[in-house]
């Protein structure tokens, strides 16, 4: 351990290095956001310099973990779908009312590029849906999506 | 329009019984994620002295009393925005929304700061300034939340009712088109003759032949003269209907293209930049052709069909009502059955087109990429995703075709059963005298032929949804107004010396501002250099002063004229453009060099390609001047292609040069020679050069040197070694990159 973190008083997370200089406005970055969201988290500077790099989140202290992680929350924003309800329409532009981990929302797709299949091999199935406004939607696997979701996804795909 | 009446009715109540009976309501926004980035709605809201927001559960409401140290800061990440309410102490609030509500939440921001800094003056706020939108920039009207351009491209989903607005393109042909319509009227009539004429010939010829009576040959010569004047007036009027129909559409959809061409071109640089080019080569190119296809056969179709259907409907009833009636009641039923199966056939179809365009995107990605593919011998993995894409083709295929092949069989047998009907019940009304055999078998003669008409009929469903999503795409190219306007009423430009001030210029793009409050007053004739790290906002700089797109705030002015009240092509004409990548387009090198003066004459280009140093190559060209160079002059190395461009800025004689990046793609060497041409270029003008080795700047007038959209430092590079700030970093990295490549250790890897 070479690092301390903490957080200010105006919810910024503080670094203190090695050679003892406070850095003010930490973000904490997932390497590989999505396919292997544990391994590797940077802490990055305001202006976007890395300034540690934390194999895993298993080797720091408990504190220093629960403040990572609760700002990792905080900043991610992938809702994953769970369920298409119904879609305006099947040409594009088209507004999708679906059910997420974070709750009930409208996307807008604007075409059917918007859809990429993430070619892991540890998620074969899995689609990520940029909307209109640029949030990322998550379909970890299509397949054990419901019917009624398959039916309607398999239209745009 | 006030605040409180635009708040949305699900928090009027609440909201308004916290607030104190003459507290005024400013300014609200509705929040759709909550602290934990969960989808709930919320809402902060602004009074005349306060700020009120929902808790943590939507019952309570928290509240901060205005106060000069209150900041409202608002940031964005992964398309989650946040507005965090500070004071010098800390942080009192956060709130979360989606991007799209970001440009409310910059609005409620200004609000916020008006309010504020009236609460602490004591003085009423001052008047709103003119809002715009955050993505187009576009002036917004007072009562506007959105910007109705970028909207709604974004968020309607084609409607049919789009397709009526081919009107607009089809009325200068409306002569034609009624012509066409009552051709059509007059053919499908025609063809309605022949199955009228078996009824006589049944019942007054041949039955009464069987019967005994010999036939009369003046009256069959009269009936087969009938069926033949029929058939060839039918042929007549077919033709003429389907060339006039055919002509006309073929100009509509010409119009329609060269019209979407011409408005694309006025289309703001910042248009292009969000648009991918094989997008937009589709619009113009397969989709006014769909629609035109639709026009001309598709739509014609279905109008002589609807016609006919029409027509056999009225004469049916008028020979014999209930046979009619029998006759005509399967045909929905049949029109709905082939409707069902088209719909599934349909959306095969739609994924054939999708998987076909897999298979097309693996190409896509592998030929022009095929050095990476062989340099890392990567040849069996490509040909594996190919055969995977091919394989999925196969099988969606596989599946389509059992349908399809089903399909053409089904309606074969809808058909039959329906005229089997005909006959049950023709058969038994003959039985009953009700009817002669001579009607049922005209009957017959009508029916088999609309019920063949029937699959085609049930195309038009899919081919207009097919065409409305196509007029709609080229509508929105049509309906976007360029962000960067004309002047209405332009100044004409007096012959410029070429001096530019930009005046407190900032620009934002998109939500992200790049530029602020750039400060820069610059001499006729003098050579600007423009320093800094890439993302500092060089490129966004000169693309203003080109006017690729409008400053969000300040003003630039040549010579006194602000840039966006002067007619923008008149503007160009005075500027020389000498790029990083040269674009030289398909044709011969001594027009491209005339490329922004076609009337050049030869010895002009001649001296141009001279004073940029590219006579003596263009020479060794087979052709010399006549040579031609591809889309992206492949025979030409970098350097030559960039002297050519050189050339080409040079011959239009421009007051204003900007070379972006002019000399960074091409080695030492050539970058010499190609410097020894800007030298002939930059000399009497104002220019502005971009460069990401400071070697080349050295004969810059004045250097400026930009970091994060601001001006840092400003001098000569005396000057500025001297001072020892920004520049002189720069300066420092660049060197000692040069001087020290960093030592490889012994096992190759640097030390």
């Amino acid at each position: 351990m070479t690092f301390t973190l903490s957080r200010n008083s105006f919810g910024r997370l503080v670094l203190v290095g090695a050679n003892g200089t406070a850095h003010d406005g930490i973000v904490p970055v997932r390497a590989f956001g999505i396919t292997a969201p544990d391994y590797g988290i940077a802490l990055m500077s305001a202006d976007g310099k890395e300034l540690q790099w934390i194999e895993s989140l298993d080797t720091l202290p408990e504190d220093t973990r629960s403040l990572i992680v609760a700002e990792l929350a905080q900043r991610e924003f992938v809702p994953e779908i769970r369920r298409i309800i119904s879609v305006s329409s099947y040409a594009t532009p088209s507004t999708w009312q679906v059910d997420t981990d974070r709750g009930e929302t409208a996307l807008i797709l604007k075409s059917e590029d918007d859809i990429r299949r993430l070619r892991s091999t540890s998620y074969a199935n899995a689609l990520l849906i940029a909307d209109s406004q640029g949030i990322h939607f998550l379909i970890r696997d299509r397949l054990g999506l419901d019917a009624h979701s398959q039916k309607i996804l398999k239209r745009f795909l | 329009m006030t605040a409180s009446d635009t708040l949305p009715e699900a928090w009027q109540a609440e909201l308004f019984a916290c607030l104190a009976p003459d507290e005024q309501l400013i300014a609200w926004l509705e929040l759709d994620l909550d602290d934990h980035l969960d989808f709930r709605p919320g809402l902060v809201a602004l009074s005349d002295r306060r700020l009120i927001t929902t808790g943590a559960s939507n019952l309570s409401w928290n509240n901060w009393p205005l106060s000069a140290g209150l900041t409202l800061t608002h940031h964005d990440n992964a398309g989650v925005g946040t507005l965090e309410l500070e004071n010098a102490q800390g942080r009192l609030a956060r709130w979360r929304y989606t991007l799209g509500r970001s440009p409310a939440a910059l609005r409620f921001e200004r609000e916020f700061v008006r309010q504020r800094d009236s609460v602490a003056s004591g003085q009423p706020p001052p008047p709103p300034s003119v809002a715009t939108c955050p993505i187009c920039q576009m002036q917004l009207q007072p009562d506007e939340e959105d910007c109705p351009n970028c909207v709604r491209e974004l968020h309607t989903p084609p409607s049919t009712w789009t397709l009526l607005r081919i009107w607009r393109f089809a009325r200068p042909y409306k002569g034609q088109l009624i012509a066409g319509f009552l051709l059509t009227l007059a053919a499908t009539a025609a063809t309605l003759v022949p199955p009228y004429l078996t009824m006589p010939l049944m019942d007054d010829v041949l039955i009464p032949y069987q019967n005994g009576t010999p036939i009369d040959p003046n009256k069959v010569a009269w009936l087969l003269g009938g069926l033949l004047g029929s058939a060839l007036l039918a042929w007549a009027l077919n033709w003429a209907r389907t060339y006039i129909l055919a002509l006309v559409s073929e100009r509509i959809g010409a119009d329609l293209r060269t019209t979407t061409y011409e408005h694309l071109l006025k289309l703001s640089h910042e248009y292009f930049g969000g648009k991918r080019t094989g997008d937009l080569l589709a619009r113009i190119g397969s989709e006014t052709d769909r629609i035109n296809v639709f026009l001309s056969l598709h739509l014609l179709d279905f109008a002589t069909d609807v016609l006919m259907i029409v027509m056999t409907s009225v004469i049916l009833f008028s020979i014999n009502p209930w046979l009619a009636l029998v006759t005509l009641t399967p045909l929905p039923i049949i029109a709905w059955m082939i409707h069902l199966v088209r719909d599934k056939l349909r959306t095969g179809f739609e994924q054939i087109d999708r998987v076909w365009a897999e298979v097309t995107s693996v190409l896509a990605d592998t030929i022009p990429g095929v050095r990476v593919v062989k340099a890392f011998a990567q040849e069996a993995r490509e040909a594996q995703r190919f055969r995977e894409a091919n394989k999925h083709n196969l099988e969606v295929n596989d599946r389509l075709n059992r349908i399809w092949s089903l399909f053409a069989p089904t309606v074969g047998l809808l058909t039959e059963i329906g005229i089997l009907v005909v006959w049950a019940f023709g058969i038994w009304l003959v039985s009953k005298d009700q009817i002669t055999v001579g009607v049922l078998i005209a009957f017959l003669a009508y029916i088999s032929r609309f019920y063949t008409r029937l699959d085609s009929m049930s195309r038009i469903i899919s081919v207009t949804q097919k065409a409305a999503a196509g007029a709609k795409r080229i509508f929105d190219i049509l309906d976007h107004v360029s962000s960067v306007p004309e002047p209405v009423n332009p100044v004409t430009l007096p012959p410029l010396k070429g001096g530019i001030h930009i005046d407190k210029v900032s620009f934002r793009y998109g939500n992200r501002a790049v530029l602020h409050g750039i400060d820069l007053k610059i001499a006729p004739g003098e050579m600007i250099g423009l320093v800094g790290h890439s993302g500092s906002g060089k490129s966004t700089l000169v693309n203003l002063i080109c006017r690729f797109y409008d400053v969000t705030e300040g003003a630039i002015r040549v010579e006194g004229t602000d840039l966006r009240s002067i007619a923008i092509a008149d503007y160009r004409r005075n500027i020389g453009l000498v790029l990083q990548e040269p674009f030289l387009f398909f044709g011969t090198i001594a027009e491209n060099i005339a490329y922004g003066k076609p009337d050049a004459t030869r010895a002009e280009i001649v001296a141009a390609a001279r004073a940029a140093h590219a006579h003596e190559f263009i020479l060794r060209q087979p052709h010399g001047y006549d040579s031609l160079v591809g889309e992206r002059g492949q025979s030409l190395s970098g350097g030559e292609r960039q002297r050519i461009s050189i050339a080409r800025a040079l011959l239009i004689d421009p007051r204003i040069l900007i070379l972006d990046e002019a000399t960074s793609a091409v080695d030492t060497e050539t970058e010499f020679e190609i410097q020894s041409a800007l030298n002939n270029l930059i000399r009497g003008r104002t220019t502005i050069a971009i460069a990401h080795r400071l070697s080349t700047l050295r004969r810059a007038d004045r250097l400026v040197v930009m970091d994060r959209g601001r001006i840092v430092e400003i001098g000569n590079h005396e000057a500025l070694m001297a001072s020892a700030g920004a520049y002189w970093r720069l300066y420092q990295a660049q060197t000692k990159q040069l001087d020290a490549p960093p030592a490889l250790g012994e096992d190759g890897s640097p030390s």
